[in-house]
Order: structure tokens, then sequence, then C-alpha cells
């Protein structure tokens, strides 16, 4: 083969540029898709693992889209069937009859908790198969198999085990034969159908449970309108409960549904970020060596070869952040995925390979994208325009912003920069993009990071609380009786004590119970307080804290599911009894599905007369040591089962703090990457002048003006970016806060989303100048340092 | 009179392995002197200019320039040095495209800090004898390159310098523009102007000044007096 015909196919590597010599740049481009490609993995992994688990065991048992629990007594048997046949019905299972019942507590304790169950003849029926844990399913009356997701029923939940069904001493028992999971946790337990008359109290009404699935059920409202179907086929107010399985879903982690968009925020931000700096880096490198092109082309070089020497310049370093990124997304997906991946026994916790692969498969796409552009003009670039560059004067953009300087009375060095950016406008509005988008991103992504730690914050309330008092052994109610031995401590004389220990500013009593909202929801949690419970309030999204008995306050998923808002009456049911209530304010408290009734424990006495607190939360006078506090009550409480704890302070969800470390560690990454943007258009702006600037120098500019010139050239920039940047970062985070609140199932509570201080917005904004004039000064430092015979030969 | 320029033992290497691109080399020129520095490509011509002019620094030797010792000086010196002393005319000009001619012309003056009304006047007078008057408000991109090259002088001596350095100032004109700026260069040494030129044009050298310098390699071949200075 001929020396001079060289490989035909594979055509020379040739090496246009110096991109990949370029120190700045090359970091620039590989720490920002690095960045985006870790956030994207991130959120792609958290997604799906956090849907995928329970998508999956929905479809395999055919969950139950509505569990609907129906007033028999009003209804025939039939008539509830028949709602089986609905056009929107796809499939459907029971009526199942149901019953609650009141398992004692550890010690005989009343927990106050009803269970349901539901007299099922078999765990599969067409929907909601029942998925046996251990044990067998029950066959005859006198047992039951027990929900592993039941709140711990009674003290002894193992197989074999018997169960009370009430605290009363002559109560039946059921022996637990079977352990088993609903998807839908459609019941605490299953016994025989014959066994349900025996296990209802007498006076409850008789319900039944009906099981469907529907042919649009994807988000709330489809459901609302299928639940709204079933309703109008029965007599109003038949459905005394429905619960949706979304709000499963939601509570099966009610941490992603947060998570997700926040990382998906910062992937979106993170490539952003890398088009703006990939596009400028290479048309940065074609602009300057517009000559060195034309001269290659003259002596041959194809124009699909120019493309793809500049393409690889910008996807090397890419590739290389790519590949980091997909490393460190999946260390950092860990200690986020711990939850989901545990919840229902499947899958190996671990980021799925194809999102390894298509993340930074899409990321490098992207970048190829914003690289072909610049890179399609270098090819494109007509060989004898290209060559003319550098010996032609160049046309003569932005004189009239110089001739407008030249007035101003400022010393030439500064009106030199200032009119400098308006000759080459291209390179200035990229530097601009960079610093608008670097403060914007910076702002947006500083916001988003506090706005979740509020919401980290917003979630325990009792934080402020020092000290709680448990009536009966603490925190685990399926422990074994406390060490004084039998029952709990008397709520009052707990009280009394609590009240005339010295330093007590307050005791605030608590409990829970589960009640049903009248053509509403199905079992409901009720946080019940006694006395000034406001100060360890939720966060209220609008209305207000209750202020006594009667009132109640609810969270954004209850009014959402119930279709009620603040302000309404609305009618909870407990223990059969029926009571008013009025919703006073929404809270935010997405634990739960969403779905936790506050209010005064006095609301419910007409139901359950013998209602007392489980626990006080004390607060102290001011100045009180609250180890000697906790001492001086411990030892007045010592002859009953009270049990005294000082509040044990950032008892926080460990996923939580990985989280909010997490969207730490991005943010500092973004404001570096978006600082480095900046940096980067600033070095290629000055290097496109350092003629000019040789040129001045060689004419008598001092460095010191050579500094100053440089520095007011990106000036302007800076401050326009980063007064422009702020705002619209601002609006940016107020906008989508709210958005990720709704995904979530929430309103906005006001700690969440106004999150940004002056403080911290003006130390933003002069961030953008700053950016620009340290990123300035490197290359400024290197212009005035320059010999300027060399500079001088640039050309 | 006393020289403007003295070089002594000057060297200057640019890769420390091979020979130096100039010197050891010794030079001195007197005041109202005009000097042709001439010689093959690649001989250091411009490596001794860019010397004189305090652009870069030898690696041996003196070199003062109007009685000051130029090669320990720091940049801000060497700038204070080359807008009050130095003038110099470039083969490409070396015009800032986006000013006015007579911008580019008060950018030295304005630099130095002057007035801007005193340097108005020196410029108006010196586009006056240039012949470049009624350009003074139009960009360098719309004029011919010797009206461009005019500028460049003019520009170098807005701030009166005792020297003025040009290095192949007619090299990228064709002829007539070539010789408008020759006959530039003369008047300015007939005035008085102290002017080292560098070009390769022997006839330049020639017709323009008094002493022609010729280098080899880096080092003095021959320095001559010319004959009468043609006019
Ligand atoms: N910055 C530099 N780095 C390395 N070598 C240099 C540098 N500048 C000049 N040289 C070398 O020094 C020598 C003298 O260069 P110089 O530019 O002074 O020559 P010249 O006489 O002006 O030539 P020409 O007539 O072509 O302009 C040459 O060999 C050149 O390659
Ligand atoms: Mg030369």
């Amino acid at each position: 083969m001929s020396v001079f015909r060289g490989n035909s196919t594979a055509g020379p590597r040739i090496r246009l540029g110096r991109v990949g010599r370029r120190r700045v740049q090359t970091i620039v481009m590989t720490l920002s898709v690095l960045m985006a490609v870790a956030s994207a993995v991130v959120a792609g992994a958290l997604m799906v693992s956090a849907s995928a688990p329970f998508d999956a065991a929905f479809a395999q048992q055919h969950g139950a889209q509505l569990t609907a629990q129906i007033d028999e007594s009003a209804t025939g048997a039939d008539r509830i069937a028949a709602t089986g046949h609905l056009p929107q019905v796809t499939a459907s299972s029971g009526p199942y009859q149901t019953a609650q019942i009141d398992p004692p507590g550890p010690g005989g304790l009343d927990m106050q908790q009803s269970q349901t169950v539901v007299g099922r003849s078999a765990p599969t029926g067409g929907v909601d198969d029942i998925v046996l844990r251990s044990g067998r399913w029950a066959t005859a009356p006198g047992e039951i198999v027990l929900s592993t997701d039941a709140n711990s029923v009674g003290p002894d939940t193992t197989l074999g085990g018997t169960l009370k069904i009430s605290p009363a001493a002559d109560s039946p028992t059921l022996t637990i034969v079977g352990l088993a999971s609903s998807i839908t946790d459609s019941a605490d337990g299953w016994v025989v159908p014959a066994e349900i008359t025996a296990l209802r109290a007498p006076g409850t009404p008789a319900t039944a449970q009906m099981l469907y699935r529907f042919s649009t059920a994807t988000t709330t409202a489809e459901l609302n309108a299928d639940r709204d179907a079933v309703a109008a086929a029965l007599p109003a107010g038949a459905i005394v409960g429905a619960q949706s399985y979304l709000d499963v879903k939601l509570a099966a982690d009610e941490n992603t549904a947060l998570f997700v968009p926040v990382m998906t925020a910062f992937g979106v931000l993170g490539l952003l970020m890398s088009v703006i700096i990939i596009a400028s880096v290479v048309s940065g490198a074609v602009g300057a060596q517009i000559r060195r092109i034309g001269i290659l082309k003259a002596i041959g070089l194809t124009p699909g070869q120019v493309v793809r020497a500049y393409l690889a310049q910008a996807l090397v370093p890419s590739a290389v952040g790519a590949v980091v990124g997909v490393v460190l997304g999946n260390l950092l997906a860990m200690p986020l995925m711990g939850d989901a991946g545990q919840m229902y026994g499947g899958g190996s916790p671990g980021v799925p390979w194809w999102i390894d692969l298509a993340v930074p498969g899409a990321a490098l796409g992207v970048v190829a994208l914003a690289a072909l552009v610049p890179a399609l003009r270098a090819g494109r670039l007509r060989t004898i325009e290209a060559l003319a560059v550098g010996r032609a004067p160049r046309s003569g953009r932005g004189q009239w912003a110089q001739r407008l300087a030249a007035r101003l009375p400022l010393p030439r060095a500064v009106t030199l920069g200032l009119a400098s950016p308006f000759a080459r406008p291209v390179r200035s509005a990229a530097l601009l993009a960079a610093v608008l988008f670097g403060t914007t991103a910076a702002t947006f992504a500083i916001g988003l990071t506090s706005s979740a730690s509020a919401v980290t914050t917003a979630r325990e309330p009792g934080q402020s609380i020092p000290v709680s008092v448990f009536l009966a052994s603490p925190g685990d109610p399926g422990s074994p009786a406390s060490k004084s031995g039998g029952g709990a401590a008397d709520p009052a004389k707990t009280l009394a004590v609590i009240q005339s220990q010295p330093g007590t500013a307050d005791a605030i009593g608590q409990s829970q119970g589960v009640v049903t909202v009248a053509g509403g929801t199905g079992a409901i949690r009720v946080r019940l307080y006694q006395g000034h419970s406001s100060v360890e309030a939720f966060a209220l999204i609008s209305g207000r804290w209750f202020n006594g008995p009667g009132e109640v306050v609810v969270p954004t998923h209850f009014l959402d599911t119930t279709g009620h808002k603040v302000g309404d009456s609305i009618t909870l049911v407990d223990q059969g009894v029926q009571v008013p209530a009025r919703i006073v304010g929404e809270d935010f408290d997405p634990g739960n599905a969403g779905l936790v009734i506050n209010t005064d424990m006095a609301t419910l006495a007409a139901a359950q007369p013998t209602l007392h607190p489980d626990f006080y939360d004390v607060t102290l006078k001011p100045g009180t040591s609250v180890a000697g506090y906790v001492n001086g009550l411990r030892a007045a409480l010592q002859s009953t089962s009270a049990h005294v704890d000082a509040t044990q302070a950032g008892h926080l969800n460990p996923t939580v703090v990985a989280f909010d470390a997490m969207a730490v560690l991005l943010t500092l990454m973004l404001v570096s990457v978006a600082g480095l943007g900046v940096l980067n258009s600033v070095v290629l702006d000055t290097r496109e002048r350092v003629h000019d600037l040789g040129v001045c120098k060689a004419i008598g500019m001092t460095p010191g003006q050579t500094v100053t010139q440089v520095l007011t050239s990106v000036a302007g920039a800076g401050l326009v970016g980063g007064a422009v940047g702020v705002p619209v970062g601002l609006a940016l985070h107020d906008f989508v806060i709210p958005l990720v609140m709704r995904a979530a199932g929430s309103g906005t509570p006001a700690q969440v989303q106004n999150v940004y201080g002056v403080v911290e917005l003006v130390l933003l904004a002069v961030g953008g100048v700053s950016i620009a004039v340290c990123g300035a000064l490197l290359p400024a430092g290197w212009a005035a340092k320059a010999r300027t015979a060399t500079a001088l030969r640039t050309e | 009179m006393g020289n403007v320029i003295e070089l002594e033992g000057v060297v200057k290497q640019y890769d420390s392995a091979g020979a130096p691109a100039l010197g050891p080399l010794s030079l001195t020129v007197a005041e109202g002197e005009a000097v042709a520095i001439t010689g093959p490509s690649g001989s250091g011509k411009s490596t001794l200019l860019n010397l004189v002019a305090g652009l870069d620094k030898p690696g041996e030797g003196r070199v003062s320039v109007g009685g000051l010792r130029i090669d320990g000086l720091g940049e801000k010196a060497l700038a204070r040095f080359r807008r009050e002393r130095i003038g110099m005319v470039f083969q490409f000009f070396n015009l800032l495209d986006d000013l006015t001619v007579v911008d580019n012309i008060l950018l030295p003056a304005q630099l130095a800090g002057s007035a801007r009304g005193r340097a108005m006047e020196r410029a108006a007078e010196l586009m006056e004898v240039l012949g470049i008057a009624k350009h003074g408000r139009a960009y360098p991109g719309r004029l011919s390159g010797g009206e461009r090259q005019r500028v460049a002088v003019a520009r170098a001596l807005i701030n009166r310098p005792a020297l003025l350095l040009a290095d192949e100032p007619t090299g990228a004109l064709d002829t007539a523009s070539g010789n408008e700026v020759r006959q530039l260069l003369v008047d300015l040494h007939r005035s008085g102007q102290t002017v080292v030129l560098v070009t390769h044009d022997l006839a330049l050298a020639e017709s323009c000044a008094e002493r022609t310098v010729q280098l080899v390699d880096g080092n003095i071949a021959v320095d001559r007096r010319n004959a009468e200075v043609v006019r």
C-alpha cells in the first residue's frame, strides 16, 4: 500500500483541536456529565425499585384496586355481588362478611385498636389472592389466619398461639393457624365465613368486604369515579369505607414519592448543564480553530472527518464522566433503596442493569447532539472562508458599544472591558447563559435541598418535646408486660404527678385509635390529643389546628380521598357510633398514606367513654435541666409502671438522612459544575481575545490594566446572569415544590415552600458575579503574564 | 548626542538545547539615528526588536533604552516604559477592529492616563500629518493596507516616544502603499525621530535608514552606513 494513501476505511486519526489537553474544559465536561448521570441513575433506580416490587406483587396476587366496606343490613348480599358486574369492573371478589375484634395488648391492656377480620373460605378467589407465609388456611371455626402486615395483633402472634377477641375476661379465643399477607392490606385476619357472626360485637352493624379491579384505575380521580359508580349501584350510604390500592402503594414507600422527583430534578439540571457546557466547549474549540480547520480541509480532510474529530473530543471526557457517574449513582442509590427492596421479600436491592445502561446511553446521546451542532458547523465551513479568518479584519460587531463606552468617564481599561462582550455576541451569550443557568440551577438546587430537609423536619413535629411519659412499657406494645407487672399506670394519677413536678410547663396526653369516615375511607388512624396539643401540631397547609372536641385536622390526602375541604363537616364512625366533626385544618403529614386524623380525645368520648392517653408529652419551663427533670420524675413515678424518657433527638429515619446528605452532595456538585461552567466560558472568552490583549500590552497596557479589562468584560454577564438567575431559580423552586408535594399526595406547608433567606439570595446573586470574576482571574492573570511576543504571534 | 539604545552582550535562547536565537550581541543606536535591521528569515530580527521593546527578556546581557535598564524591569514598569518611550509598528498592523481609527490612535494615551483633550489634539495633528484625518470615525476594517499602517504609525507616535520600532512595516503592503509608508518613515527620521526598522527588503533599508545592521544566525554580520538617504 502506498505510503501516501493511508488507511482508507478508518481514515487518519486527526487531532484537530486541543480540547483534550485543556484541563479546565475536560474537567468541566467530565464533571457535569458525571453529576447528571449519577443523579439520574439514583432517580431511575428509586423509581423502579419503589414501584416495581409492589407492581409485580400486585399483578401476581391480583390485588384489589378498591376494597369496599359495605353495610350489609341496608343491602342484600346479592345486590352487593351484583356490583361486580358493573361495566367498569373487570374483576371482583366477595362479598366477604367482616367483623371488628379488639384483641388485648400486653398484660391484658386494651389496645383500643379494632382489627378487621374477614370471613373467607379460601385464600384465592379472583381478586386479592392472600399469600400464606406460614401455616395453613383457616378451615374450621375457632381458627384465624393473621396478616403479617397487621399492627401486631395481641401479645402472641406466633403460629399455634391464641388470640382473645376482646379484653373482656370471658372473651372467646382464636387459634392462629396461619400467617399470610394481602398486597393491599385488605384485612388484619381471616377466618372461615361461619365464624364471623360469633365475632361480631352485639349492636355493631354487619358489614361485608367487596374487592374490585377496574378497567381504568391509575389515578386517585379515576378510582374515586369507580368508587362512585359502585356506590350509585347501592343504596345511599351503603359504602361505609373504601380503600384505594394507590394509598397502599403510596404508603409502601412514602419516602420514594419525595425522593424521585428531587433526584429527577437533579438529573435534568445536570444534563442541561452538560449540554450548555459541552456545546460551549465544542463551539469554542471550533471557533478558535477555524483557520486550522481551513488548512486541514485545504489539504484534503473531509467534512465527515472534521465532524467526527470534534464529536470525539466531547464524547471522550463525557464517556469517562458517564462511567464514573454510573458507579457513583449505584453507590448512592444503595442506602436509599434498602427500604423498598426488602418490603416484598423479592429482588436483591440494587440498581437494575438496564438503568445502568440506559441512563449513560441517553446522557451521551444528548451530549453528542450538543456537540454535533458546532461540529457540523466546522464540517460545513467553506475552506476559503476558514483560511481567510485571522488575516482579514473581523466584521465590526460591537463597535457601537465601544463608541458608547469610550464616552464614559472611566479608566480606559474599564471601558474597553465593558464594551468587549458586544464584539463577540455569540461567546458573550454563551457566558451569559452559563452564569444565568448556573445561578438558576444553584438557587433551585439549594432551595430543593432546603425544602427536602424542611419536609424531614415537618414530619417529626414532636422534635421540640423534651420528655415523654409512657403509661405502659415504652414503644413496643408487643413486648411482655412491664417490670412492675400487671397493667398500665393510671393516667389521671400520672398526669397529677407530672403536673406537680417542679419544672413542668405542660403535659399533652396522646393516644391512637382507628375510625372510619362515613362515605369515604377504610379504617383510618386517629391521633388523639388531650391538653394544649398545638405545641406539637403538624405543619399546617391551610386552616388551623383544632381548639377543642368536634374539630379535626386532616392531611391533604384525606381531603383528596374523601372529596372534602377545610370547613366541611364529616362523620366519624367509631365502635359503630357516629361522631360528627368539622375539618378545621389541613396538615402536612404524608405518613400512613396521608390518612391520619388529628383531634381532641374528647371528640370520641361519645363512642369510647374510657378513652385515655397512652403517653404524655411534657414541655418544661425555661431553664429546667432535662436530665435532672427526668430523674426527678422517674423517682416520683417509681411505684407505677409509667416510664419516663428524655426524647432522643435526631432519631431520624436513616434513609431520609441518607437522602438529605445526597441532596446536599448533589447540590454541591451542581454548584461546582455551574461555577466551572462559568469558568470555562470565561476561559474560552479570554482565549479568543489573547491577540488583542497582546496588542494592548505591546502599546503599553500594564498587567493591572489587562486584568481590569478582562474582569470588567465578564462582570456585566456575571451581574446580569446573577440578577436574573436568582429570581428565575426562585420562581422555578416555587413552581416545582408544590408539584413535587402534589405528586407525593400532599399540599405544601409554608415552611417547605419558603426556604430562602435574604442572605442566601444575596449570596447567590453575588455568587454569579464572583464565579464569573474568579473564573476570569485565571485567564486574566494568564493574559497579563503571557509573553506579549507570544500573544502577538497568536492568530 | 546620547545613545537611545545600548545592547551589551545580549543573548536570547528559546530552547536550552540549540544555539541561541540571538547573540551574544552588542549594539548601540544614537539619538536621531535611523537603523535598518536586515537579514535572512529566522536570523533573529524580530527577537532583537522584541528585546528592545521590552516585550521579551534576554537570557544574558544588558538592554538599556533611553538610559533606562529594562532587562530587569517588572511587567508593570515595562508597560509604562513602552507607552512612554516606545512606539511600535507591526507587519499586520495589529489595530483593534472594534475601535474607530481615532480611538485606536488614542488608546496608548488613554492607557497612560493622559487628559482626553490634549490627547485628541495630538491625535488630530498626527492624523493631519499622516493624511488620515478624514478616516477618524471609520473602522480599520474599511481602510486600505497603507492607510491602516499609517493609523498604526499614528498610534505609535501619540505619546511622543523616544524610539519608533517597526517590524516589516511594508511586509503586508503592495508597492504603492509600501512606498507611502516608506516616505512616512523617511519624513519621520528627517524630523528627528529615532527609528529602528526591521526589514528583509534591502531597498527599503537603503532608502529609509542611514545605517544597516545585517543579522545572520543571531549575530551581526554587517553594520554599515548607507549611502546618502534617498529622498
Ligand atoms: N517564541 C519562540 N519560541 C521558540 N523559538 C522562537 C520563538 N520566537 C522565535 N524563535 C526562533 O528564533 C529564531 C529567530 O526568530 P525571529 O522571529 O527573531 O526571526 P526573524 O529574523 O524575525 O525572521 P522573519 O524574517 O522570518 O520574521 C528563529 O529560529 C525562530 O524559530
Ligand atoms: Mg520577524
